[in-house]
């Protein structure tokens, strides 16, 4: 399901922004940017969701000045699409785990381990689809469903990086229990968790945790993926207020037939404060299966993730308590939003465990494996994949652990770092997994090797919690959101000259510099270790480069690059890169000054990664600086419509029938 | 009766791990390596507090013997069900000579300061396969002793011991307090859930040296050198049966 929204709170919302000749460096006419207030961009294209900062009202164009100019965001992702650095949230590598949190998950890890190599049975849990009876009363008696719960209800209270190391391990052997697992806790109930009040949690967090009641997370409908605002289900208030009536189904829903406890999500209809307008509104409710009229579908037939179970879920005049709501009344699409970007890390972390578990199945096989006398791991073609897929293991489980660092330091802007590490483990499990099966030809092809299942397994991971489409708009709508911010503080000291003379000539000049191709001053030199200064130059080069690009993109298609969506994936991916080369540039530099043993390794694997990113970057900047650009999106978008119009495609069959 | 049982936890380089020597040949390589409790001892502590949930005891104390990290391996059989712990802090050298007799007069110690009206010990490490401290144990003690014990009943000052010994099982009815080592089938042990490593952070572990018991850590054997296994030769193939025969005698086997 997805995200979208209003963006009143945009930047790019409010007035006409114009950049003079001499600060878009010269090169264009002034630009216009502009998004209209209450313009729902659900048109037909970019569906992706910005989420709106709390402290934005309606009055949103006076606020947002103040906030361009005040409010310095801490987000690295934020700060490249300004063509700048913000190093505070990624630099050092985050270590946050207090002396005791560290010694508590040493100890918890063994157990984990052992009971999902000695106990749990994937290659059963696939073929019955579900999981064992046994497995699944002994993930309870473990503690498994209440990992973040607090000790004093019932669960074992871990941070965000301990319940990284923790799913990570169950990544490694089992998708399907760890989308049990995680339907459960991450999404399940993490909105009680997040915006329960205490009567709330301690009602229901208390059998959570111990998996006594099972949860799941009720957003998706027949007509509503993506495009999450647009759901259909309703809760309608009782006149006397006391309760909700809730009607309408859900599909797709993960622990579906097993929950006692939904989070749902419904319209509720409500008087616009101001004008008096009824309007429907998204709310929250905790609704539990007792209360009558809750029923759901059989457990759906997938291509992965079998042992999880999956169905429907209908509400037949539910009658919800007010005490219900969560969070509040119309304020539920900002707690699926927060539920979604808090949960999003998990993935990257249990995804770089699958990713591991795939990684030494390769190796086994790769230095076993003789063939025209001698093992296959000496063959270059094999010994490519092996880097390749080490070197993407090592991004997402650097991603996963930066982001829950981040996280558990009380950060709360880290939304665009979330959504990039769910897009890249997801692509980087699936290749890593599918070059795992490469490596090990027909082995790996057979049902016994165990790969097969992690491929199926995986496949969802694109497009669940947000597809990887969704998310690249979400990541690069957010990102222009936040330049737009910025250009429009600059807009603000055009008006006043004489006043901001300092700020407009530096600006002026770095404009100057960045279009000569001559370094703007931004450096990442005493921050990354010395011995990696050139990765760090590929990367603030490439990010003095992209901050270019989003301010030409912004003042050439103005409000409409919300639509621009061939641009967007291409800016998108370029984010993702440039996040990718930092939390490895941060993570290697740990590594180097505290002198690891396996230092050298991470330098060459930073490295590696660096210098082709940075090509892949540079590509995309070319493109999307070129005219080609136009040509070839335009051809896309042509190819497209005549293939849509055709039923297929439109070329006849080269032997003439 | 006391109704305390001792059970001895020791910390082995986890099964798992594929053991490598030192270059020096003076031992193998231990750190950065992942340990954990010896699976006998495992099974030893679960007899313990299997007897308890059957209220047949009182209290489970573990006991370990080495430097600071035995206390993670206590906090393990502290969270299957232990009540507290005893860490016998030996460090450097006196760790590196550490052996089955050394940690006998340990164990026997503190069988006598605890009162224990039962030790249970696991019947082997898997990392030096000695298989003598539980028999040292009962022998400094003067207690019975039932080894290699597949099968425990307790039942006031008798315990009912089922041995494994070649060729069958063996059953044997001695006094408490006595010496109990643990065989393979002795039971399953259970897992640390992690609610139960939570709650066990609560429990107690005392601090001991081996000073304070009157213990003498001096041993009497010297490590000359630790070897790998030797390497499998590569094998021949012969043509014919005659050419097996050939070679067997050759080789003097026939």
């Amino acid at each position: 399901m997805l995200l979208r929204k209003v963006s009143q709170s945009s930047a790019l919302c409010g007035t006409i922004l114009r950049i003079p000749p001499a600060l878009s460096g010269g090169q264009r006419q002034a630009g216009v940017v502009a998004l209209q207030n209450s313009r729902l961009y659900a048109s037909q294209a970019a569906q992706a969701v910005l989420e709106k900062p709390a402290a934005v009202g309606s009055d949103a164009a006076a606020k947002v000045e103040k906030q361009a100019v005040a409010a310095e965001s801490k987000s690295f992702a934020v700060s490249i699409f300004k063509g700048q650095i913000a190093t505070a949230q990624v630099f050092p590598f985050p270590s946050v785990l207090s002396e005791e949190q560290d010694q508590f998950l040493r100890e918890l890890v063994g157990p984990v381990h052992k009971f999902f190599e000695e106990v749990n049975d994937p290659a059963k849990n696939d073929a019955l689809e579900k999981v064992e009876d046994h497995t699944m009363d002994g993930l309870k008696e473990m503690g498994a469903f209440g990992l973040q719960v607090p000790a004093d209800l019932n669960g074992l209270g871990l941070s965000n990086t301990q319940y990284a190391r923790l799913v990570e391990i169950v990544g490694s052997h089992d998708l399907g229990v760890g989308i049990t697992l995680g339907a459960h806790q991450s999404i399940g109930f993490k909105g009680i968790l997040l915006f329960g009040n205490p009567a709330q949690k301690a009602k229901y967090l208390p059998k959570l945790a111990t998996g006594e009641h099972i949860a799941a997370f009720c957003l998706t409908e027949p007509a509503s993926g993506s495009d999450a605002a647009s759901i259909k289900t309703t809760a309608v208030q009782s006149p006397c207020g006391k309760y909700f009536t809730l009607n309408g189904s859900k599909i797709w829903i993960s622990n579906g037939g097993l929950a006692e406890i939904f989070t749902v999500f419904a319209k509720t209809p409500m008087k616009d404060p101001k004008t008096g307008e009824m309007k429907d509104k998204i709310t929250a409710f905790v609704v539990e299966r007792s209360f009558g009229g809750v029923t759901n579908g059989p457990p759906e037939k997938k291509m992965g993730i079998k042992a999880s179970n999956t169905a429907e879920v209908y509400f037949d005049n539910v009658r919800v308590p007010a005490d219900c709501v969560l969070g509040e009344v119309g304020g539920g699409f900002k707690v699926a939003m927060n539920i979604l970007n808090n949960g999003r890390f998990g993935m990257a972390a249990a995804l770089s465990g699958t990713m591991k578990a795939s990684i030494a199945k390769a190796v086994d096989h790769a230095a076993n494996r003789t063939q025209f006398g001698s093992k296959i791991h000496t063959y270059g073609a094999i010994q490519e994949k092996m880097a390749r897929m080490t070197m993407l293991q090592y991004v997402t489980e650097s991603m996963a652990y930066m982001i829950s660092g981040n996280m558990d330091s009380g950060a709360s802007e880290f939304q665009i770092e979330a959504a990039i590490s769910k897009i890249f483990a997801s692509e980087a499990a699936w290749s890593v997994t599918d070059e795992c099966i490469q490596v090990m030809g027909g082995m790996g092809f057979m049902k016994d090797s165990g790969v097969e299942r992690v491929m199926r397994d995986l496949r969802i991971f694109r497009i669940f919690e947000g597809t990887n489409d969704i998310l690249r708009l979400f990541v690069a709508l957010n990102g222009f959101q936040n330049a737009g911010n910025q250009l429009k503080g600059l807009q603000k000291a055009l008006k006043n000259p004489l006043g901001n003379a300092g700020l407009l000539a530096g600006e002026i000049t770095k404009r100057a510099k960045r279009k000569a191709g001559l370094s703007t001053g931004l450096t990442l030199q005493g921050t990354v270790h010395p011995e990696l200064a050139q990765s760090g130059e590929l990367t603030v080069k490439a990010i003095e480069q992209f901050g270019v690009v989003i301010e030409e993109q912004l003042i050439k298609h103005g409000k409409k690059i919300i639509d621009e969506q061939f641009v967007l994936k291409r800016v998108a991916d370029c984010a993702i890169d440039l996040y990718a080369m930092v939390v490895v540039l941060s993570r290697a530099s740990r590594s180097l000054s505290q002198g690891h043993a396996s230092a050298q390794h991470e330098k060459m694997l930073c490295e590696t990664w660096c210098m082709e990113a940075h090509d892949r970057v540079m590509r995309d900047i070319k493109l999307l600086r070129s005219s080609d650009s136009k040509k070839l999106f335009k051809n896309l978008r042509a190819i497209s419509a005549a293939v849509v119009e055709n039923g297929g495609p439109v070329s006849p069959h080269p032997l003439g029938f | 009766m006391s109704g305390r049982v001792l059970v001895g936890v020791k910390r082995v380089i986890d099964y798992a791990v594929k053991i490598r020597v030192k270059p020096d040949n003076s031992g193998v390589v231990t750190d950065g390596v992942k340990h954990s409790m010896n699976p006998f001892c495992e099974i030893a502590v679960e007899e313990a507090v299997k007897l308890k949930e059957k209220k047949l005891i009182k209290e489970v104390v573990a006991v370990s013997c080495g430097p600071q990290q035995s206390q993670e391996t206590i906090r393990t059989a502290l969270a299957m069900g232990a009540d507290r712990g005893i860490h016998v802090e030996v460090a450097g050298k006196d760790y590196e000579t550490l052996g089955p007799l050394q940690v006998s007069k340990i164990m026997a110690a503190l069988a006598k300061k605890e009162e224990a009206q039962l030790v249970i010990l696991g019947k082997q490490a898997i990392d030096d396969d000695c298989n003598q401290t539980g028999q040292m144990t009962a022998a400094l003690l003067d207690w019975p002793q039932g080894t290699f014990a597949s099968e425990v009943s307790l039942d006031g000052d008798k315990v009912k011991v089922v041995r494994e010994i070649d060729g069958g099982l063996e059953t044997i009815k001695i006094s408490t307090p006595a010496v109990l080592t643990a065989d393979l089938r002795l039971n399953t042990p259970r897992y640390a859930t992690l609610p139960n490593i939570m709650k066990a952070k609560k429990k107690k572990i005392a601090n001991v040296k081996p000073a304070d018991l009157g213990v003498d850590l001096t041993s009497r054997l010297e490590v000359l050198r630790v070897d790998e296994p030797p390497q499998r030769q590569a094998g021949v193939k012969v043509e014919t049966v005659e050419d097996l025969v050939g070679k067997l005698k050759e080789t003097g086997r026939i």
